[in-house]
């Protein structure tokens, strides 16, 4: 168990690929950390820098006390379970979870006790015999989180841990995942780049666009706020709404609407106005922002309702099921008190 | 008659496809055998009475053959060719340089396929000649680097010449597959040893043998019975110097073509013949066992 800091990392490849871009970044002991963003934008290629899969360029990884900038990835204590979980076909599930021990040259019935007791506490008791190809996904996974937990690592990292299984065994990995995260206590780190995952599993996020940390932050602070554009369109099942605004006479001009401003801005200020489908809500009477129901896409238990504004915009908000509106009725949405963010129309963070 | 085959041809086209090959396969590759075989039975030579009026001797050649002392030496001989240059040392040096350009750079790679490749393309008389060449006692290159003037390699360590060739001219072969056998090794698993620390003997014995072990045993197939067949070492020392390099295929030809002893050598051809062909089930076996 241990903290792991991160001091100015940077990871260049051999074709000039800035990968990880002067990164600095702390994780606390015990923590249960998601590296989040699209592809290439250098979560995985940071997580093998931790490992010690990839050379640092620059800066300086620490995990504890230790700098392990420079140490063979086998000699920082870090145990990875990679996407496609890295069984090996020619061993046994026994065979496979005891494998960090055989290489420590630890006796056979050592190796054998805990791969057992490993093995027990992730509910693959009966399987120890069978090979990783007689296996289900999810029970191949469990095996190869059993190996990585098999020894007592300081540091657990995961590539993409849920993406190999199918929709509804994800669910059911991902709590256990966290569940397990949580019993042993151990810290965690995980790549993905799906926001759901990132925001049900981890205790902080790490949102992450070219090489560089774009938000650091709980799973809400990251959903209520997100600190720019570009983490409010990448996080969140359903889109947010990104509108063209202006201040005026200190209030908020927006698709035909005004509404009070959040922030105190000059007049004549362009902004963004973000504001999630899920903290609009159609009022009779309110200040809210008037449109015509276009389409309606079913949810499940909510709807997602698309608004044609007056000026042309179109505004998504989300409803009960037992409230949809009529499509082609002129409805108003106000946005619940304190969640309306403002983004600066040049650099796209939050203005505050 | 309805066509049966799925091309749809019938059974008379088909066979009339495919019965040239037949005819040409049978001329000169299943008569010839079974011919040898026959005059391996007979006391037939190149020129005597016996040329004209072979006698069916039966089993003599063999049980001539097991107690003839130039038989037990070239038989050894060609064991010790096949072991030195073929299992041990075009296997290991093969893998070996597969291994080490895994991970190297593309254009580093390409040259040493190249080059490696080049020795095995080439005709075996031009790089006998060349070897011949280089080995020579006066003016050979090698001499000239290893500043031994005088030295006749091909005269005074015969088979350590011949094995040395043989894994030169080889290993090309063995490193080509390796290299696309390792290619099958997931890299996941490779990184999964790294990260627990084991070391190039454990990664190599505990993730990419069981991999390639199919390859390992198809090439070792291959390479012995191309070693143990090869004639090429009569091109380089003939033999020579008194039977000191006499390999099978070699001796074959010297009692065939040399002493005229068609029938003995003919004989000796199926002794050799049976080796290759247990050398093959051996294998075979024990690549059945896998999975």
């Amino acid at each position: 168990m241990a903290r792991i800091k991160i001091d100015q990392l940077s990871t260049v490849y051999p074709n000039g690929v800035r990968a990880v871009d002067s990164l600095d970044l702390e994780i606390a002991d015990g923590e249960f950390f998601a590296l989040l963003g699209p592809s290439g934008c250098g979560k995985t290629t940071l997580l093998r820098t931790i490992a010690g899969l990839e050379q640092a360029s620059g800066g300086s990884v620490s995990i504890g006390d230790k700098d392990v900038t420079s140490f063979e990835p086998g000699r920082r204590n870090v145990a990875m379970v990679f996407q496609d979980y890295a069984l090996f076909p020619h061993m046994t599930v026994s065979e496979n979870i005891a494998y960090p021990l055989k290489v420590r040259r630890q006796p056979k019935t050592r190796q054998r006790e805990v791969a057992e007791r490993t093995a027990g506490s992730l509910s693959l008791g009966g399987l120890l015999e069978r090979r990783p190809g007689q296996l289900s996904g999810g029970q191949q996974q469990r095996v190869a989180l059993a190996r990585a937990v098999a020894i007592d690592a300081d540091v657990l990292l995961l590539d993409e841990p849920l993406s190999n299984l199918d929709a509804r065994l994800r669910l059911e990995a991902r709590t256990f995942l966290k569940r397990l995260q949580k019993d042993i206590g151990i810290t965690t780190v995980f790549v993905t780049h799906d926001q759901a995952e990132a925001l049900a599993l981890a205790d902080r996020i790490a949102v992450m666009e070219a090489g560089r940390i774009r938000q650091l932050g709980s799973p809400r602070d990251v959903f209520r706020r997100p600190s720019d554009t570009f983490v409010a369109n990448f996080i969140g099942s359903t889109p947010m709404n990104l509108l063209d605004g202006t201040i005026e006479n200190g209030s908020l001009s927006v698709a035909g609407a005004t509404l009070p401003s959040p922030v105190d801005l000059p007049d004549d200020t362009k902004v963004t106005v973000g504001i999630r489908p899920e903290y609009l809500s159609l009022e009779p009477a309110g200040q809210g922002i008037t449109g015509t129901v276009s389409t309606i896409e079913n949810l499940g238990v909510s709807s997602l309702v698309t608004l044609e504004c007056p000026d042309g915009s179109l505004l998504g908000l989300t409803v009960r099921e037992q409230h949809e509106p009529a499509i082609g009725s002129t409805v108003t949405a106000v946005p619940e008190q304190g969640r309306l963010l403002l983004y600066g129309k040049e650099d796209g963070t939050v203005l505050r | 008659m309805p066509a049966t085959d799925s091309a749809g041809l019938g059974r008379g086209r088909a066979l009339a496809f495919v019965a040239p090959a037949l005819v040409l396969i049978g001329i000169f590759l299943v008569f010839p055998a079974l011919w040898s075989i026959y005059i391996g039975l007979t006391d037939y030579t190149l020129t005597g009475p016996s040329s004209v009026n072979p006698r069916i001797v039966g089993a003599d050649n063999i049980t001539g053959a097991l107690s003839d002392p130039l038989f037990g030496n070239s038989l050894w001989l060609t064991l010790l060719f096949v072991f030195g240059s073929a299992l041990i040392g075009q296997n290991i040096l093969g893998f070996t340089l597969a291994w080490m350009l895994r991970g190297a750079r593309r254009w580093l790679r390409r040259l040493v396929e190249g080059l490696v490749l080049l020795a095995w393309i080439l005709p075996s008389t031009v790089v006998a000649y060349l070897w011949v060449a280089v080995l020579d006692r006066d003016g050979g290159t090698l001499n000239a680097l290893l500043n031994t003037p005088g030295t006749a390699w091909l005269v005074q360590y015969p088979m350590i010449s011949l094995i040395v060739f043989n894994l030169w001219r080889g290993t090309a072969f063995s490193m080509l597959l390796y290299s696309s056998a390792l290619d099958v090794v997931p890299p996941s698993q490779l990184e999964t040893a790294r990260m627990v620390g084991a070391g190039r003997f454990s990664t190599l014995k505990d993730v990419v043998f069981p991999h390639i072990r199919g390859h390992v045993l198809t090439n070792t197939l291959l390479i012995t019975l191309w070693t143990a067949n090869d004639f090429t070492p009569f091109l380089l020392t003939a033999g020579g110097p008194d039977h000191r390099s006499e390999t099978l295929p070699v001796f074959i030809y010297q009692q065939a073509l040399g002493s005229g002893a068609l029938g003995y050598a003919s004989a000796i051809s199926f002794l050799l013949l049976l080796v290759n062909l247990v050398i093959a089930l051996v294998y075979l076996r024990l690549l059945r066992r896998r999975g």
